[in-house]
This record gives C-alpha cells, structure tokens and sequence, in this order.
C-alpha cells in the first residue's frame, strides 16, 4: 500500500466528510433550539440540489447564479417546513413523538412531491447533474489525482463554519439563538420574537444543506428524488458522533464519517458493501460508549 | 371489556371467533379473488401493525425497525420452506452456507414459530444497546438496526442470496390460515396490552422515571415489548413471504416501517382497535387511491402521475399530526366510547 493511495483516500474521505459536516451542522442548529431532530433534513438538501438543477439545466441561468437562486429557494424552503408542519404543533405543546412523525411525513412528502416532478417534468427520476467543466479540472501531484471539487468542498466548509461561529457568538441574531437553545420560554419574556429568530436557524441550515446537497450532486454527478434519505441519516449520524449541539463537533463528526466511508472499503475491500452501515455502527457505538459525542458537551445543559 | 367475568370474557372471544371464522369461510365464495387477496394483505399488515403498536404506541419507545423484524421473519420462513434441491439451484451469487442449505422444516406452523423465535432473539441482543438511549436517540438508533439488517441481507449473499432474493417460496399461507393467523394475534397481544405486563408498559410511556420509581424494572418492560413486538413481526413477515412468492432485501426498506407508522398514527397511537381501523383504513385507501398512479386516470383538471399516491399519502398523514394529533380513536379502545354511550 503506497503513500499516494493514502494520501489519495484521506483526500477523497475529507471531501465527502465535507458534504456531510455541512449537513450536520444544519441538524446541530435545529436539534440545538428545538430539540428535534430534523429528519426531512436531508431532504432539504435533495431540494437543493434539485433546484440548482432546475435552474441551471432547464432555466439555462448562469452556474454562480443559480446556485445562489437555489440556495435561498432552499432556505425559503426550509422556513416553510417550520412555519407550516413544526410551528403548529409547537404551539400546541405536542408530545415530541408528534413532532418527530410530523418530521418523517415531511421527508416523505419533500420525496415523493420531487419523484412526481421528476417524472413529469425532467424525464425521469435520476438525471445526470451538470456543472461547469471547471470544477472537474484535475490536479496532478505525482500519482496523487485530485479534481478540484475536492480541494474546493473542505475549504469551503471550514469558511462556513467560520461564519456560522461567527454568527453564533458575535451577531446580535446569534446570541439571541444562543439563548433560546438556553431557555426558550425566559427568551420570549424577554420581549424577543422567538419564531423569527427559529425560522432564521432553519433557513440557515437549510442554505447550508442546499450548498451541501450541491457539492454532493456534482461529486457524484446525478440526483434523484430520494438521495437525500441515506444522507440525511449519516449527517445526524455524524452530528450526534461529534456531540449533537455542538457546529464545531458536527463538522468533526462530518469529518471523521466521511473519511471512514471512503477509507475503509480502501484499505478492506471486502468491506465495501456494508459502506452505507458504517455511519450507524459509529453511532451506535458513540452512543454506546460517550453518549454526549466527542465534543462532549452535555447536551441537556450547554449549547454551541 | 376490562369488567368482564372470565366466564363471560370467553364466551365472548369464543363468539368473536366464530364470527370471523365464519367470515372467512365465506369470504372467498361471494367476494372476488382481488378483494380476498386484499383483505389477505389486511390480516397480515393488521398483525404487524399491532405489534409495531405494541412497542411504539402502548410502551412508547419511538422505533423505527420493524421492516428489519419482518425482514428476518420472512427470510427465515423460506429457508426453512425450501429444499435443499431449490436452494443449491438458486442461489446465483455464492453457494449457500451448508447450514443454510441443509436446514428443511417444511412444517409452515413450525417455520412460523421459529421465524417469530429468531426475531424475539435478535431483539433481545438489540434491546442492550437500543434501550440506553431514549426518544429521538432511540429513534435514529432503531432505524440505523432496520438499516443494518437490510445491509446484511444484501452483503451475505451465502445466506440470503443477496439482493436477488429467495423465491418460490411454498404459499402455505391461505386466505383462511392467514386470517387465523391474524385472530389468534389480536388475542394474544390483547391480552398482553390488558394484563399486569401491559399495564406495566403503559406506565413507562406515560412517565418512564415514576414507573422506575415505583418497582418497575423499565428494562425489563421494554425488552418485553421490544420482544414480543418482534416475536409477531417474524411471523407476519412469514406470512408475507409465503402470500407473495419472493422475497428480496428491497422490500424490507424503510417505507414498511413508514406505512406501520401511519397506520398506528392514524388509528391512534396505543389503541389496538385503533391499530385494526388504521389498517382497513390504510389498505383500503392505496387500493382507492391507486388510480392516482395510473397516467390514464383523469378527474376534471386532475389526471394520474406516477407517485401522486404517496404526496396524497404524506399529505394525509401530516394533516392528521396537525389537526387530529390523537388519531381516530386516542389511545382508547372501540369499546371504551361504547360503554360511554350507553351510560348516558
């Protein structure tokens, strides 16, 4: 086993573990103020993709600028879902059970709503993905082969994390989703409008997932209705492995997964069809072993 | 119901089951062979859903596995089922295990047993890690279970045949044995839901510290739902491979689980009258809808798409958690608004 094929799976792992780690963090913020998990999380993110698709493949918009249309699409998206399915029922004081089914029966209707448009609109249910050859473009460095999509997706990832940091602990927005991750009912004493400041923790998720579900398209170039399942569930996967609540741990838990994922069929081929297993046998195990995640916050008490 | 003397409690259930003995008896002679087969597909995702109940709705640990239980059930039915012979020929991918080519008990009552038998044991080995955890991480945990057995299935083709799937399978499940089948279910479940276990799981739902604090071994409970749910998953998943032929991995996916879900929801979560409504419910209503996914169909301005079923179907099942959060029946039973009535 040579150094360049390591170094070469490292590459390819931390690239996919990207993709993950931006989902992830859009479950670590949602999970953070409502305490729910998100499951149609991941299907944000197909909607994402789907929409650059739309936009770029159908309209015939300029990439840059219908990545940008999809990504806040997407947030609008995102916003609905909570103003529409999540918001009621919070109001009511729901058992969380309602919540969480209320969660699946979105993913559902976001997959089988894209199938219907797939099918009847674009042609069918997969389409090959398109993007500007540019990104395709590979690097040579000795017999290590790197497409450029797979040095953009990690920089681009750790610059988002950043500006998520940001603006959790330097906006005024930021702190205001701080506290209510805190206490949400001392926050609306105190005169603060909490469901603006939810509906603002899902359109960003969301806009994070859209960019998320677009790198992965493009990784992978084809998209269909339900590829956002399998995803979605390995991102919470790897946000609960990197201590759920916390951005910085779901980006490690993105990290660590994604890099497990591409790494071990590498160095065991025989392993290569329980790929799609490793994300919940890490799970179960964190769980097992340091329920509060590496990043070990205590998520019944701290937040971010 | 709960009143009864026990006299009179089998007197009833004696006449409960005649009636349905009766009813499927005749059935097949004054209905058509698609509404027998429907009503078949009734019985069977009636067991199921009250056994999904069972964990979910009376002892309410959030899983999300039973498409790995039934999955189980139903492979381990056919390959007690198939002979040796059949099995050498088709397994494609790999030769079979010796073991698993060998083992033959084509005995469909002993192979229904066996299947629930395997299913209750895996749920104990799951029941250690999946219940230290609690609510959302038991539900995240229990999908990634109904996951791994999928993977499983796929990536041992030596024991499963991979993702080809097992078939002709033997279809000793009749009509008639599927619908005994499904009554001798309800009464053992029921009389698990209303016994001193049953009531010792609806403690845990309702408030899992205080049931602890009161002597209750909470682990215990639930690994006893968790086991008894998965004993009756096996053996409708039997059932299942039996009625349909084949069985492959891509059956078992997570829109089994989805459909259970909606049916214990929509009747009531912790009701098993609740859970035999949701299910005609259910059925009856993807045959009605069916026409949704046929092109040629058209309404006025609405015509079939492929997959419409399914947008109607999360739409249904969201707007019931909107408005109708408690399902049809509440966690009551059909009886209990009965008494209410006649009391007035």
């Amino acid at each position: 086993m040579s150094i360049s094929f390591i170094l070469q799976q490292i590459i390819n792992g931390f690239s996919l573990g990207s993709m993950y780690a931006l989902i992830a963090i859009g479950y670590t913020l949602v999970y953070g103020v409502l305490r729910l998990i998100n499951f149609a999380h991941g299907d944000i993110m197909m909607v994402g993709a789907f929409m650059a698709f739309i936009f770029f493949k159908i309209l015939g918009l300029n990439f840059y600028v219908a990545v940008t249309l999809s990504i806040i699409v997407t947030a609008i998206v995102g916003i609905l879902t909570y103003v529409t399915a999540y918001k009621p029922l919070l109001d009511k004081g729901a058992p969380k059970i309602s919540l969480l089914i209320t969660a699946i029966g979105i993913s559902f209707f976001l997959e089988s709503l894209f199938n219907v448009i797939a099918n009847q609109y674009l042609g069918g249910t997969y389409q090959a993905f398109y993007f500007p050859k540019w990104f395709s473009k590979i690097i040579h460095i000795d017999s290590i082969t790197i497409p450029v999509l797979t040095l953009i997706v990690p920089i681009m990832t750790i610059l988002l994390l950043l500006l998520v940091l940001w603006i959790l602990y330097k906006t005024k927005i930021g702190i205001a989703i701080r506290a209510i991750a805190f206490d949400i009912n001392t926050v609306k004493l105190m005169g603060a409008d909490a469901n603006k400041i939810i509906a603002f923790v899902f359109a960003l998720g969301s806009a994070l997932a859209a960019i998320g579900g677009i790198s992965y398209a493009m990784a992978y170039p084809s998209i269909d209705p339900y590829m956002g399942m399998l995803v979605g569930l390995k991102a919470f996967a790897a946000a609960v492995v990197g201590g759920i609540g916390s951005v910085t741990g779901a980006v490690i838990g993105g990290f660590i997964l994604g890099f497990a994922e591409v790494a071990i069929p590498g160095f065991f081929p025989e392993l290569g069809g329980w790929k799609d297993a490793f994300a919940f046998i890490f799970l179960i195990f964190v769980l097992l072993f340091k329920p509060t995640g590496i990043m070990g916050i205590d998520f019944e008490r701290q937040r971010f | 119901m709960k009143n009864l003397t026990p006299a009179k409690y089998f007197t009833l259930i004696g006449i409960v089951t005649l009636i349905f003995i009766g009813f499927l008896y005749v059935s097949p002679k004054i209905f058509s062979d698609y509404t027998t087969t429907v009503l078949g597909n009734v019985y069977i995702f009636i067991i199921l859903a009250i056994s999904y109940n069972l964990i979910n709705g009376v002892t309410g640990q959030f899983s999300l596995e039973p498409n790995g239980f039934v999955a189980i059930g139903a492979y381990v039915t056919a390959l007690l089922m198939l002979s040796p012979d059949i099995k050498a020929d088709m397994y494609m991918i790999a030769d079979p295990l010796p073991i698993i080519r060998d083992i033959y008990l084509p005995n469909p009552f002993l192979a229904l047993i066996i299947s629930g038998i395997v299913s209750a044991l895996v749920a104990l080995t799951l029941a250690f890690p999946v219940f230290r955890v609690r609510g959302d991480y038991l539900a995240i945990v229990t999908l990634g279970f109904g996951f791994i057995i999928r993977i499983f299935l796929i990536n041992n083709p030596s024991i499963s045949n991979g993702s080809m799937g097992l078939d002709s399978i033997p279809g000793f499940a009749s009509y008639f044995w599927i619908g005994v089948v499904c009554l001798i279910t309800v009464i053992l479940v029921y009389n698990i839901v209303y016994s001193k276990h049953g009531r010792a799981m609806k403690a845990v739902r309702d408030d899992e510290d205080a049931a602890l604090a009161m002597g209750i071994n909470t682990f215990k409970t639930k690994t006893i739902a968790f086991m008894t749910s998965a004993f009756f998953e096996g053996v409708g998943g039997g059932l299942l491979a039996s009625s349909i032929g084949s069985i492959s991995p891509d059956q078992f996916t997570f829109m089994l689980t989805f459909q259970l879900l909606i049916i214990i929801v929509l009747g009531g979560l912790g009701s098993m009258s609740g859970a035999i409504i949701g299910t005609l419910l259910l059925i009856g209503g993807m045959e009605v809808l069916r026409p949704l996914d046929d092109a040629n169909w058209q309404l006025g301005p609405v015509h079939g798409i492929p997959g419409l079923r399914m947008v109607v179907f999360s739409l249904i099942l969201l707007l019931i958690m909107l408005f109708a959060r408690r399902g049809i029946l509440g966690d009551k039973e059909i009886w209990d608004y009965i008494k209410i009535r006649r009391n007035k």
